[in-house]
Parts: structure tokens; sequence; C-alpha cells
């Protein structure tokens, strides 16, 4: 079995990840990554290339938008931000998955007490 | 953003894609060697950390596709690149689907044609036809047409009817028409009122017969088919008022019926109102076709009742005459079969082209077979191919996509090429085909066909496709990088899926070769047939008619008919001369009356058995060849002073008399108050309604009989015994002699004995002809099939004959051993086909003659034929096998 620390992510958990940090700043593929790495101490392990097709995929729901900028690295980047629709989206997803880990957790301390 | 600007703006969002996860590596690479790792280190980190930099461009583009349907074009594209990798495989492989799609498609078409579409009337489905049938009225109804309507029949349904919306009856015949150019026969259909009106196809020009048209002595009028219209006027609409001659009596010409316009299945000339005169008619005369259009709604059950309900109103409301008895036809018990009008045109040529259809379509599994065969193949040696991209992490029902998209697309392109076929073949049977075929004209490949032709090439392409994808397809990695090396010998199972194509096509091809042989046994049987007349070929034929407006006097109707004869038969290389009201086979509507005999006692309440009857000329049997069996032919003067001489066939003398002998000196005769008739020649039966249909018991009267009772027969067939038959000298010969008798009579159905005969037999022949084609084209897939099998099986297993060799063993035992192989797949190919044909061949009973379904002949010679022909098959690659260098085998690798 796989360490507990490389189980893979569930369905839309890297997107919401993602929305959460443009929620904060607009940023751009490779500053993402390193947001989401540092932010969770490294205990996602994240593969860096997954990020392009999450970020795909919310471009084309129109969740966020990219732009052709300069990093502060001055390198030509596409740095993305949220939209209204991905704000809204945002917090739909974050309260259901609160609900649900609630739920999970509710269930995981049943033995203990 | 709508799908259409996306297609579009996608290659620069592709690009855009490539270029941001660039950047991202080189950030990530920089910020590592700025932290003191060398660039190469750096470099192979960003990689590993990054993931698969392809794979991840692949599944963002992925985002923005249709997967399914771009993959498939990805696979069309591959299919392409493949199949014109391998011209050979692909050419054969086209070649032969091409071939099966194009039969299939081409009798499809005629099935599609002839069969399914509706009759070229408004509301077609509510026409019926008005059959009846009398199993007490012996010979009259005996034949395809059951009992025919009467006149009175006509008018107690049309009048008393609850189910029918109009009804009518109509015949053919022909009329002479003058004053257009050179006297001419015309084809004539007279219809009662009701009938177009039923038909309900409305007039081009003009309009329909009115009421007042169809009484006696009412305005005389005619209406124009398109057809003659077009040829005698030029389609001049102002014909509409002008007058036709017809019968030396003007007509008015009221109406054009539009292109394309037939009853049923008969094509003519003119349409001439039948005007009965009502009061004065009996309730016999069983001449007219019957047609209704039926009330909305209503059932054929429906209508027969309502028929059944007027019967004895028609008995009740005519009579035959004082003193007859008018329920005398109860004895021969009528009984309604109403049949829809398009059963009434296709006739019996549905179960024919059904059979057609099934033998092509086994053609085109055997094609089928034949290209999975070449599939099988191709894609053992794509083996390796496809093992490398299941190993690249192609799944695999993305290989079985990849190889069916490929099958699919050559059935398709099979079929593009095969829809052409079709249409070359169907234009060549519409031109060249058989004539009694029914609806012939209307043939053409329509929607409906080319739907068929892309239904069928998409189901032979997954047919042919399924097998080898499904057998190797799976991955076997190991399995297939062991054998791809060929050092070991190929599998049992590999050669499995093939012995058992090859021993499906010889089953296939040997239930097709058994009807074809069928079908020639039938033919010869048919030929074997004494027709009651000798040497068709060089029997000249022709129509004369020569109406009472011309010549009124009966004596001097046959003394024309006379001369002409004489003129005739004096034109060089004619040997003899005479003429009938009709000859065998001719397809003219016949008579039959009820035939008395002096020394028999004939009940009052029945009917005295019907026979058909004709009127000769002397020296006409002899012309025909028919050959006297006992007495004479009657002479001229017998025939202008009247003596009351007749002659019948030698099946009536012997069902009468016993003997033919015993006939001569007895008498006949068909009305009671008519002078009894010496019997003085009995004749060879004849083969008068074709040769597969029992020849009828016949009377033959002299030409001219005393007034009254059946005056001179004044359309008549001449014929002509000479060897310039049929040769456009002989007829212009024949045209000058008619003419210099009486220059107004025109020449009607001018052909030769050969050319009715032949139509007679048109039914089998065609039914021969296209079981034949179907047999040799299975025969060679058949051929091509076991060749194959058995020579790429021979190349498979050069290296094992080279060890065997390099053992000791000698050519011959080789050959043996490979020719067992071919025999045996092709004994059990016959063994299945055995006892397929014992079933299927059932199903062609009707269109045998004289041989049975299950013909042991046939079925030997085909079996001997097709082990022979898959031996010879076998004999080529055998030959190749001995010759194997055993040194050459062993290093093959």
């Amino acid at each position: 079995m796989k360490k507990a620390a490389q189980r893979d992510l569930f369905p839309g958990a890297l997107e919401m990840m993602i929305l959460r940090m443009l929620k904060r700043q607009p940023l751009h593929g490779y500053a993402l990554v390193q947001y989401i790495k540092r932010t969770s101490r490294d205990l996602l392990q994240i593969e860096e290339g997954s990020l392009y097709p999450a970020l795909q995929r919310l471009l084309k729901a129109e969740l966020v938008k990219a732009e052709w900028g300069v990093s502060s690295t001055n390198r030509r980047v596409r740095i993305y931000k949220l939209t209204a629709a991905g704000a809204k989206h945002l917090e739909r997803e974050v309260s259901s998955f609160e609900r649900m880990l609630e739920g999970i957790t509710r269930v995981l301390a049943v033995g203990e007490s | 953003m709508s799908w259409l600007t996306q297609l579009f703006s996608r290659r620069q969002r592709y690009s855009e894609l490539s270029e941001e996860i660039q950047a991202h590596l080189d950030e990530k690479i920089e910020e590592s060697v700025a932290e003191g790792m060398s660039r190469e280190e750096a470099s192979h980190l960003a990689r590993r950390e990054f993931g698969n930099v392809g794979l991840t461009e692949e599944s963002s583009r992925e985002v923005w596709r249709w997967p399914s349907v771009e993959d498939s074009l990805m696979d069309v594209s591959y299919g392409v690149r493949t199949l014109r990798h391998n011209p050979v495989f692909t050419a054969v492989g086209l070649l032969t689907i091409a071939v099966g799609i194009g039969a299939n498609a081409a009798v499809f078409s005629v099935v599609n044609s002839v069969l399914l579409k509706p009759l070229n009337y408004p509301k077609a489905e509510e026409l019926v036809a008005l059959h009846q049938t009398a199993p007490g009225a012996a010979g009259l109804a005996d034949f395809e047409n059951g009992l025919l309507l009467s006149p009175s029949m006509y008018f107690t349904y049309a009048e008393q009817n609850r189910t029918f919306q109009s009804l009518g009856v109509w015949v053919t015949g022909t009329a002479n028409v003058t004053g257009l150019a050179e006297p001419e026969q015309v084809r004539t259909v007279y219809v009662s009122d009701g009938l177009l009106q039923a038909l309900g196809t409305r007039p081009e020009v003009g309009r329909w017969f009115s009421a007042a048209e169809q009484i006696p002595r009412g305005p005389e009028t005619v209406t124009l088919s398109y057809g003659y219209w077009q040829r005698r006027f030029g389609g001049d609409r102002a014909v509409i008022g002008r007058n036709l001659t017809m019968e030396s009596r003007p007509r008015e010409i009221i109406g054009v019926m539009p292109q394309g316009f037939r009853f049923v299945d008969t094509d003519f000339d003119v349409i001439v109102p039948l005007a009965f005169d009502r009061g004065k008619l009996i309730l016999a005369g069983f001449g007219f076709h019957g047609i209704a259009r039926l009330k909305p709604g209503t059932t054929i059950a429906e209508a027969n009742a309502d028929i059944a309900r007027m019967l004895p109103i028609w008995m009740d409301s005519w009579s035959n005459g004082p003193g007859t008895n008018q329920h005398i036809y109860e004895t021969w018990k009528i009984t309604p079969m109403i049949r829809p009008l398009k059963q009434e045109a296709i006739g019996n040529v549905g179960e024919l082209l059904w059979v057609v259809m099934g033998t092509i379509g086994v053609v085109m599994l055997i094609a089928c077979a034949n290209v999975a065969n070449l599939m099988l193949v191709r894609v053992e040696a794509r083996q390796q191919e496809l093992t490398v991209r299941a190993a690249l992490g192609a799944g695999w029902g993305r290989i079985v996509r990849g190889l069916l998209v490929e099958s699919v697309m050559l059935g398709l392109m099979g079929g593009v090429i095969g829809v052409g076929l079709a249409y070359a073949s169907v234009r060549f049977l519409v031109t060249t085909g058989p004539a009694n075929l029914p609806r012939l004209g209307e043939i053409s490949i329509d929607a409906r066909a080319l739907g068929f032709a892309l239904v069928l090439s998409v189901l032979s392409g997954l047919l042919f496709g399924l097998l080898p994808a499904l057998k190797y397809a799976v991955p076997r990695t190991s399995l297939a990088l062991r054998s791809a090396g060929r050092t070991i010998s190929v599998s049992r199972e590999r050669h499995r899926a093939r012995n058992l194509l090859v021993v499906g096509q010889v089953a296939m091809a040997f239930v097709l070769l058994v009807s074809a042989g069928l079908m020639i046994r039938t033919f010869e049987a048919l030929r074997a047939v004494e027709p009651g007349f000798t040497d068709a070929q060089h029997l000249q034929l022709m129509r004369i008619s020569i109406p009472d407006s011309l010549i009124q006097e009966p004596e001097r109707v046959t003394r024309i008919q006379h001369g002409i004869l004489d003129k005739l038969a004096a034109i060089p290389g004619v040997k003899s001369a005479g003429f009938v009201s009709e000859m065998p086979m001719e397809g003219f509507d016949s008579a039959w009356d009820e035939i008395f005999a002096e020394d028999k006692v004939y009940s009052a309440d029945s009917i005295a058995p019907l026979r058909l009857y004709k009127y000769v000329s002397p020296g006409f049997m002899q012309t025909a060849g028919t050959r006297l069996v006992a007495g004479r032919e009657m002479t001229w003067s017998e025939v202008y002073a009247l003596r009351p001489v007749v002659m019948i066939s030698e099946n009536l003398a012997r069902e009468m008399w016993g003997t033919p002998s015993a006939a001569i000196g007895k008498h006949l005769r068909e009305f009671s108050n008519m002078p009894w008739h010496e019997v003085i020649g009995v004749v060879q039966d004849v083969r008068e309604k074709g040769v597969q249909e029992r020849a009828p018991e016949m009377v033959y009267w002299p030409p001219l009989m005393r007034d009254g009772f059946a005056p001179a027969v004044r359309t008549v067939t001449f014929a002509m015994r000479s060897d310039r038959a049929g040769t456009e000298g002989f007829l212009d010969e024949v045209r000058q002699a008619v003419w210099s008798v009486n220059s107004n009579l025109p020449l009607a159905s001018v052909r030769t004995m050969q050319a009715v005969y032949g139509k007679s037999l048109a039914r089998t022949s065609f039914t021969l002809v296209m079981l034949g084609i179907a047999g040799a084209m299975a025969l060679t897939l058949g051929i091509i099939g076991i060749y194959g099998v058995i020579s790429y099986t021979v190349s498979q297993r050069q290296r094992e004959i080279g060890i065997r060799l390099a053992l000791g063993a000698q050519g011959g035992d080789l050959l043996q051993m490979v020719l067992r192989q071919g025999a045996k797949l092709a004994l059990v190919g016959v063994a299945i086909g055995v006892c397929a044909a014992f079933e299927l061949t059932r199903l062609m009973r009707n269109l045998l003659f004289g041989v049975t379904a299950y013909d042991p002949l046939t079925f030997a010679a085909v079996a001997v034929l097709l082990v022979l022909v898959a031996l010879l098959a076998c004999y080529i690659p055998s030959r190749r096998a001995m010759l194997v260098d055993p040194i050459v085998a062993l290093r093959y690798e």
C-alpha cells in the first residue's frame, strides 16, 4: 500500500486548492505549485504536471481566466485570475467538502470515544 | 465561446500551453541552479517532479476536445496509412469487397424496385386484383389467372358492392391504325367505366372517359399512352380533339396518360372504352381482369366476403339465354381470392428474386471470410507493432477500435467501388434483362439501395474485422515477443481461425454450386421437353388482323388470308406456310368453351369439360412441325365448302376414346345447334402455356365456319418455315408479299418462334444466369481462400519442413502432407455443405423442373468438383514446400 502522503487526491481537490490560492492573488503556474506545496508543508505530493490539465479544465469552465504577463523573475508567463463564477464555485465546493470531511471525521471518531 | 471558435483557436491554445509548460520547467531549473545544483542535475530534477511532459500536454489538450470522435479520426488517418503501405493486400481486399457489395447492391436494387416499392399509382396499397378461383371449372380456371370476370359479373360487382370505392375491368388486344404513316398494329387496352377511376392516375393531357363514352353507340373516343403520343404525335398537346383511325373508324383522342403509366404490368399504346351493351349480356364470358380500389380501412377478407355475397345475386340477375339453368355455375364453386394488385404485378417472380438475393448474400459471406483471412494474416504480421503499442500504454479497447476502423474503412471503400459496379450492372440488366421480369423499367439504384450498400459495407467491415481484432488485440506481450522471433513453430491455435474460415467458405460454395447445378439440370430438362413444334429458329411469325370495317364478308377474309399464304409460300426459301389463331406460348388471351362429343351423355345441370380451342389453316401443323399422330390435316376445299371437320390433340383423343386412331371419325361440337364436326386428324400434344406447364387438351377448328357459330377468324398468326427466317431481307419480302394482297394490313409481332420459346424459358434462364454468376464467384473466392491458407501455412512451416527434409523426409511425403491438410479442410467443408444444401435447396423447389431439390447427381458432381479444385489450390504451395532447401529453411532467422 502507498504511503499516506502519496495518496491520490480525490477528483476536484486540486481544482479546489487552485481556486483557493487564486482567490488570494493572481498567480502563474509555477508559482501556484510552489504555493500549494509550501502551504501544505509538503504533505501533498503533487506531480507538478498535473496542475496544467486542471488549469485547462478551470479555463474551459470559465472559473478562471488567464493573461500573459511578466513574473517577478522577469519571465513571460501566463497569470491566472479567479472569476466571479470561480469564487462562487469555490465557496460551494469548500462548504460541501467541509460537510464531507465532518462526516468522515465523525465516523472515524466512533471507535475512540 | 462557441464550439466552432474553440475548434479554430485551438492550435494557438496548444502552442501557448507548450510555451507555458516550458517556462515552468525553465523557472524550476533556474531556481535549482541558483541554489547551487548543476544545470544537468537541475534539469533531471525538474522533469522528475513535473512528470511526463507529453502526457501532461496530451491530457491538457484533451480538455478541449471531443475525445471519442477525434481519436476515431486519428484511427482513420492511421488506417489510411497502413492500407496505403500494403497496396497488394488493400487491392485484393478492396476488389473482393467491391465485387461482393456490387453484386449485392445490384440484386437488392432489383428486389427493392420489383418487390418492395409500391406500384406507380396514387395510394397503391388500396388497389386489389379481383382474383377468383373456380375449382369446378376444369381447364378454364387452371392457370395463373384463375377465373376471370364476365361483363355481367362486372356490372353486378360495380353496382352492388359495399367495400370498394370504384371497380372496373380491362382486357388487352390489338387494333389496326391507319392514316398516319404505314398501317400499324397497336397494343390496345380495353377498359370499362370505373377502371381508370380505381387506378386513380390522372391523364397528362385531356381527361378520363365519361360515362357517355362507355355505352354502345356513344361517342367513340380513345386515350393515348405517353410513349405512343411521343412516337406518333411528337408530344403535341393539340392532339386532343383530333381523330385516330382505328379499325378503319375514326375515334376522337380525348386524353394522354402520363409517362410510366401501365396497366399492372402491361405496356400499351392506346386505351379504348369497352362500352358493354348492358341489355345483351349473359352470365358467361369470363375474359376480363378486374381491378378495384378498397374503401379506406377495408380488409381483403371483408372484400372477399362482399364478393361471395354478390355471386348469388349475379346468378339471379342474368342468364345464359332462355332455357338455360342460371345456377349451373354453382358447380364451379367460384370463390373470391382478392389479392393486392402488387402481388398480381409481381406474379411468381418474388420467390425467384429472394432466392437470388439469398445466394448473392452467401457470396458476400464468402467474400467476407476471404478478407477476414487476409486480415488475420496481416494482423499476425503486425503482432510486434501491436505489442509495442500495448506496451506504450494503448488499452486493448483502443487497439480493437483501431483494427475495426481499418476494416470498416476497407469495407466502405469497397462499398464505393461496389456501388459503381452495381450501377453498371443494373443498367446492363435493364437493357438486356428478361422481358418477363415485371417492372423491369422501374429498376434503379435509389436512396434505399444506397443505404443498403452503406449498411452492408459497414457490417461486412465489422464482420471481417472482428475476428482478427478479437484474436490479436488482447496483448499477450510475452507470447508475441517470443513467437515474433520465429524460433518456435506456429501454434495450433493460430491456425484454427483460418481453417474455420476455409471450411465455412467451402460449405457455402457447395450450397451455391448445388443451386446453380440444379438450375442447369432444370434448364436441361426444359430443353428436353418436346414443345409440340420443331426448329423454332427457322419458324418466322407475324400477326395480321383484318377488321370487319375493312372487309365485312367472312369468306373474303379467309380468301385474303389464303392469298397471303400463297404469296408467302412463293417467297424463295419458304418451305411451307400456315396460320393459326394463336401460336403456342404467345400469351394472348386464350379461348375456352364446353366441347361435346356425339357419343357421350352430358347432364343438363352441369357444365361439360371446358377445352382450349383454336382455328388453324390447312398446312399449319406441317409448317409448325406439330406431328400428326393419326388421320390427316384439313384441306382448303373442305374449308371453303364449310365441311364440318375438326382436329384434336392426342391427350384429348386418349381421354375421350382411349387411342388416337379410335378418335378418327368421331364427332364433336361446341353449341347445341352447331353441326357435328368429324374428327379427321389427331396431332401431338403442344405445351401451349409454356414448357413448364402440362399440355392442355386442344380442339382445332377450321378457319371458316358456318355463319352464326364462328365466322372467319380475323386475327391470326402466320407461320413460315424458312432457313432465312428473321433476316431483314426476308422480312422485306414478307411485307411486300402481304401488301401485294392488301396494302392496308399492318404486320405485328414479327418475330421467330425461337423468340417466343426463349421468352417462355426466360424465368429459368434468368435464374440460371444469376445463380451461375453467384456459383462462379463462390468457387473463385473459395479457391483463393484455400490457396491463401495453404500457402501461408507452408510459408510458416518452412522451418519445420526444412527440419523434416534434413531428417530424411522425401519430397513426395511432404507434398502428401500438405495436400492432406487441404483435402481435410475441403472434405469437412463439403460435408457441412451437404447438410446445409439439403435444408436450403428446398427453398428453390418451385423453380425446379424435372429434377428434385436433392438430385444426387448434382450433389455428387459438385462435391467432386470442389474437392478437386481444393486439391489443385493446394498443389502449387505444396510444390513450393517440396522444393524447400533445408539449409535455407534452417537459416531462415
